[in-house]
């Protein structure tokens, strides 16, 4: 073997399949070859059996008649006018109502908790770690069985119902609160808060400018909380509470009037909420661990006091760290909300992929859609987060 | 001070202490058991506040569960007149008759009587696999993986569901349920999703294109819908996709899901840890001449997997909870077996659903936490080796 490695001798000669660009792209061509035999496969044999059992194929069945009756309905829909596309939208919002209500609770109760377990409480930090460990070890499923069966369903009949203080009824039909009637004269409070939201904008803007050009600070908290809520409230005391209740009645075997709260969206709400705060405490904790120590100490010796330390130091490092995987969890939070298929909360996934498939047999199309639609929730949600995560990251040398 | 003045005051000093005072011990209210709660408890009003609400949540929290599955607890009893307050006349907690009674039923599910030794037996190997594997200091580690991910599922197969040719009766999945389904499940999910985890991150960091772009692709599909969808899709679109003769029994669909979704949750563990091995291994690995293959199998993957241990026992966590979903698809899981049995005349009592969410949650909690617990053991054990 020649052992002469001058500079202008020719590279060895490889055989032609053992060179590294060929042989990738004879592997390409191989897996692309598998993908295609066995989609074409699943093709034939789907499109076979369902000419065989008959079933349509295609999207005509958007327009037929639902002709089923759904529990909660945010949008005008009954069961002999309605069609199975009016049916995916009532099931779509009320997936996007759980999961918009329990990502708030579930922040919130998160925060606490995350918090808490830092605490130098001894007792408080013992607590919070037992529910994190505790919560985040049993199933959500069994959580929210535990929750709808359990606990919501052992309440007392419409006969018993428990009356809770403020006018609204707890039985395990579900929680009956007032219903808010807005009177005329509503719409100025409404134009009101409007106002106070962008004079906040506003001012905090200015503040903001300010503060960077002549280093003076403004009350922004006192101001926002006297424009946000103080401004409405005076209107509504001008045109003289234009607002009233209309309170639940308990009759001998219904209860009428006011907001009935299916206890299919308490159970899952209340499952939801606690199980992924668990995991947002995590985050959290993990955000706020992740600011050295050095950052307030360092804070502390320019003379900042403990809380602008925390508002101006430690929160702003933490969050770059919890935004993203918090994220994630909210994610997760609106995936687990298709559970509700569990305990018959008519979320999507138990009005569409449920009833509706069982309806029309209609599998491939039905299924389809519904991935579709949470994968176009998550792929936002993440297109959103990318783009945030580039204007937060820490600008380095 | 002059130096006279100095001399002065020393002079007037009638007594000179020689022998050192033995050290007082620190105030009654500063150390011991009263200065830990003094410190850790009771340091500032709004402590003491937050002590007080914590500890009178507890007190209403921990004794009723302790009401509940010991106090008031029924131990006997021949059916649901036992655990009825309107029988008893008193407060009844948790009714484990109704468990011992049921006992069999949430653990082999409507599995032959008769063979149910097979299921044990399954069990052990089971058991001797996963110590096996996460025992780091087991003997013949090596051999334990080619158990766990080759021997095991072959034999598990062949003891379960039966094989004529070796006087094993058939046994049809039906007929499985309880926890038997419950472990079946998971393990399965274990068992395919690491190596196909393993490939699909070893794809989405391909140079190839066609490899990055239907590895990426699949994960992120995966990734990106609920569990759920998933399983519907394997339950009632997957018969639709292969011939008449090999349409799949409904707990092979189920599988099918689990193992696919849980294959994309493992490639992406993976392929952090791929990402956290320095540059230079890579480089160092091509430099001595090895093929890709043994590039990854001797160098790259080893310390990959190492580093990413606890993020795997924390992703089979979340796997072993995800299991419950295939209730949903009609499959008899523990926890389809206890929601069976509480809704059953012969036992169906106020109490019987919370006690039988009560063995569930215990069942899980033991093992995931568990688990958990190993996961940060590993780590702590990982960052010890990183110390310098």
């Amino acid at each position: 073997m020649s052992t002469d490695l001058s500079a202008g001798s020719a590279p060895a000669r490889v055989a032609f399949y053992n060179d590294p660009r060929i042989r990738s792209i004879g592997y390409q061509i191989a897996l692309c070859a598998v993908i295609v035999v066995l989609v074409y496969g699943a093709v034939t044999n789907a499109i076979e059996h369902l000419q065989r059992a008959h079933i349509a194929s295609g999207f005509g069945f958007w327009n037929n008649n639902a002709g089923f009756d759904i529990g909660q309905t945010l949008i005008e829909y009954s069961s002999q006018s309605s069609t199975y596309g009016r049916a995916f939208w009532v099931g779509l919002l009320n997936t996007l109502l759980v999961a918009g209500i329990g990502i708030v609770f579930a922040t919130v109760l998160g925060f606490v908790i995350g918090i808490s377990r830092l605490s130098k409480n001894w007792l408080l930090s013992k607590t919070a770690g037992g529910y994190v460990e505790t919560i985040r070890n049993i199933p959500l499923l069994l959580q929210l069985l535990f929750w709808y069966n359990a606990v919501l369903k052992a309440l007392p009949d419409m006969r018993d119902s428990i009356a809770v203080p403020g006018g609204a009824f707890l039985n395990n039909r579900g929680l009956f609160l007032p219903l808010p009637i807005f009177k005329t004269g509503f719409g100025a409070v409404e134009i009101a808060l409007v106002v106070g939201v962008i004079g906040f904008i506003v001012f905090a803007i200015w503040a903001r400018k300010r503060q960077e050009q002549t280093g003076r600070q403004a009350p922004v908290v006192s101001v926002s909380l006297a424009l946000v809520i103080a401004l409405p409230l005076a209107v509504l005391a001008l045109e003289r509470f234009p607002l009233g209740f209309e309170f639940p009645q308990a009759g001998r075997f219904n209860i009428t009037g006011g907001i009935e709260v299916l206890p299919e969206f308490a159970a899952l709400l209340f499952g939801l909420s606690i199980y992924t705060a668990a995991f947002i405490a995590e985050v959290v904790r993990a955000g706020i661990l992740a600011v050295s120590s050095g950052q307030v100490e360092a804070a502390y010796s320019l003379g900042l006091r403990p809380r602008p330390t925390l508002r101006l130091i430690v929160v702003p490092q933490a969050m770059r760290v919890i935004i993203p995987p918090l994220t994630s969890q909210y994610l997760n939070l609106t995936k687990n909300s298709t559970l509700a298929v569990a305990i018959g909360y008519p979320d999507l996934v138990q009005v569409f992929t449920g009833t509706v498939l069982n309806q029309t047999g209609q599998a491939v199309e039905v299924v389809a859609i519904t991935m579709l639609v949470y994968l176009t929730i998550s792929l936002v949600t993440s297109l959103l987060m990318n783009i945030y995560n580039s204007r937060i990251a820490l600008v380095e040398r | 001070m002059t130096m006279a003045e100095g001399d002065l005051a020393v002079a007037q000093i009638a007594f000179v202490r020689r022998a050192g005072i033995a050290p007082q011990p620190p105030p009654v209210a500063m150390a011991g058991a009263i200065g830990w709660l003094r410190q850790n408890l009771f340091s500032t009003p709004f402590n003491i506040a937050l002590t007080v609400i914590i500890a009178l949540l507890l007190a209403w929290v921990i004794p009723g569960i302790v009401n509940f599955l010991l106090i008031d607890a029924v131990w006997t009893g021949a059916d649901r007149d036992a655990c009825r307050d309107v029988v008893q006349h008193r407060e009844v907690g948790a009714c484990w008759p109704f468990v011992w009674d049921r006992l069999n039923y949430f653990i082999y599910g409507s599995y032959p009587i008769p063979q149910r030794w097979r299921v044990d037996i399954f069990f052990a190997m089971l058991a001797i696999g996963v110590v096996w594997l996460l025992w780091l200091n087991a003997p013949r580690r090596d051999l334990g993986s080619v158990y766990f991910f080759i021997v095991l599922p072959v034999s598990a197969f062949i003891l379960l569901h039966g094989w004529a040719a070796a006087g094993l009766l058939p046994v049809d999945t039906n007929l499985w349920g309880g926890v038997l389904v419950t472990i079946v499940v998971a393990s399965v999910g274990i068992v395919f999703s690491l190596p196909v985890g393993i490939l699909l991150a070893l794809g989405r960091r391909s140079h190839m294109p066609a490899v990055r772009l239907f590895s990426t692709l699949f994960i992120e599909f995966v990734r990106g819908v609920p569990l759920i969808t998933v399983l519907f899709m394997a339950s009632v679109m997957l018969p639709l996709f292969v011939p008449e003769q090999l349409e799949p029994d409904k707990l092979l669909r189920a599988l099918v899901g689990i193992a696919l979704f849980a294959s994309a949750y493992m490639a992406e563990v993976v392929r952090a840890g791929l990402q956290a091995i320095p540059k230079g291994q890579f480089e160092g690995a091509m430099a001595v001449g090895l093929s890709y293959s043994q590039r990854m199998r001797l160098v790259i993957l080893p310390q990959a997997l190492k580093v990413t241990i606890p993020n795997i026992v924390n992703t089979t966590i979340g796997l072993f909870k995800d299991t419950t979903l295939v209730f949903i698809v009609g499959i008899f899981d523990l926890l389809n077996t206890i929601e069976v049995s509480r809704i059953d005349p012969k036992w169906a009592a106020p109490v019987t659903s919370a006690t039988g969410y009560a063995v569930a949650a215990i069942f899980y909690l033991t093992f995931c936490y568990a688990m958990s617990r190993y996961a940060r053991a590993i780590e702590a054990r990982l960052a010890k080796s990183d110390q310098r």
